[in-house]
């Protein structure tokens, strides 16, 4: 791609990155969550090879790693709330210190450090769907350098 | 490719078929427009009013819909992750290049 293209789109690239983890971190208080952080974040990545077509080399084994591991890391969690009562259980919710302030019924105050397990949860989530999604366009992406 | 078979031997004429089965369709539209279900009215809603009422207090999450995607029914999450991962993972064998291929 031109110069200019290149220069625009590494300008629009960190607000971009940001928008996304905002999304992913702030999922257990306004609207959207991991699946749709991740889908914002790995947009970043089209991007870069989209626009450095010939000049970057992404690695696909970095992408699968951490697709492996935000599976992993959810799954792990989902198992740690059978130390307490049940598979899938909220066991960080409402503990006073780590993610666990507690909140009333009613409009949204807005506190970060709240959702339990929730967020680390859209952590995970994020991570995987980002690697997910970037891995797909870096394998098409390959096959079209080669043929 | 039937029915261009049947019409190049035998000329059929489908007008009537085509009235008919254009009255039998509205037909069943109309019934269902007069007998359709009010739009949110739903006939149960014990299950939605426990989760207004207690998901905040339970799960310490402001959104209600990510309490209920990560914590009621994080099951039904951890299918869709593994979707997304099996999809990830048939692409990568379609789209691998092929090692085998290029010793012979």
């Amino acid at each position: 791609m031109s110069k200019i293209v290149k220069i625009v789109s590494l300008i629009t690239l960190n607000p971009i990155i940001i928008f996304g983890l905002y999304i992913i971190s702030h999922g257990h208080l306004t609207p959207g969550g991991g699946f749709q952080g991740g889908v914002i974040v790995a947009s970043i990545a089209i991007l870069i090879l989209v626009v450095f077509e010939n000049d970057i080399n992404l690695s696909k084994n970095l992408f699968s790693l951490f697709e492996s591991l935000g599976l992993i890391f959810f799954i792990i969690l989902a198992f740690l709330g059978i130390l307490k009562n049940t598979f899938f259980y909220n066991f960080l919710a409402n503990n006073f210190w780590f993610l666990g302030k507690t909140i009333h019924f009613g409009i949204n105050q807005g506190f970060l450090n709240s959702g339990g397990v929730i967020p680390l949860m859209n952590l995970a989530v994020g991570i995987e769907v980002a690697s997910a999604l970037s891995l797909i366009a870096v394998l098409i992406m390959s096959k079209k350098k080669y043929d | 490719m039937i029915g261009t078979m049947i019409s190049k031997n035998k000329k059929y004429n489908f007008k009537k078929a085509k009235i008919i089965s254009l009255i039998i369709l509205f037909t069943f539209f109309l019934l269902i427009l007069l007998f359709i279900h009010p739009f949110g009215r739903p006939r149960a809603v014990k299950m939605d009013d426990y989760f207004i009422k207690n998901a905040q207090l339970q799960t310490g999450s402001n959104n209600v819909v990510s309490s209920i995607v990560f914590d009621y029914r994080g099951l039904d999450t951890l299918g869709e992750s593994t979707v997304l991962f099996t999809a990830v993972m048939g692409i990568s064998l379609i789209l691998m290049k092929k090692k085998y291929e290029q010793d012979s």
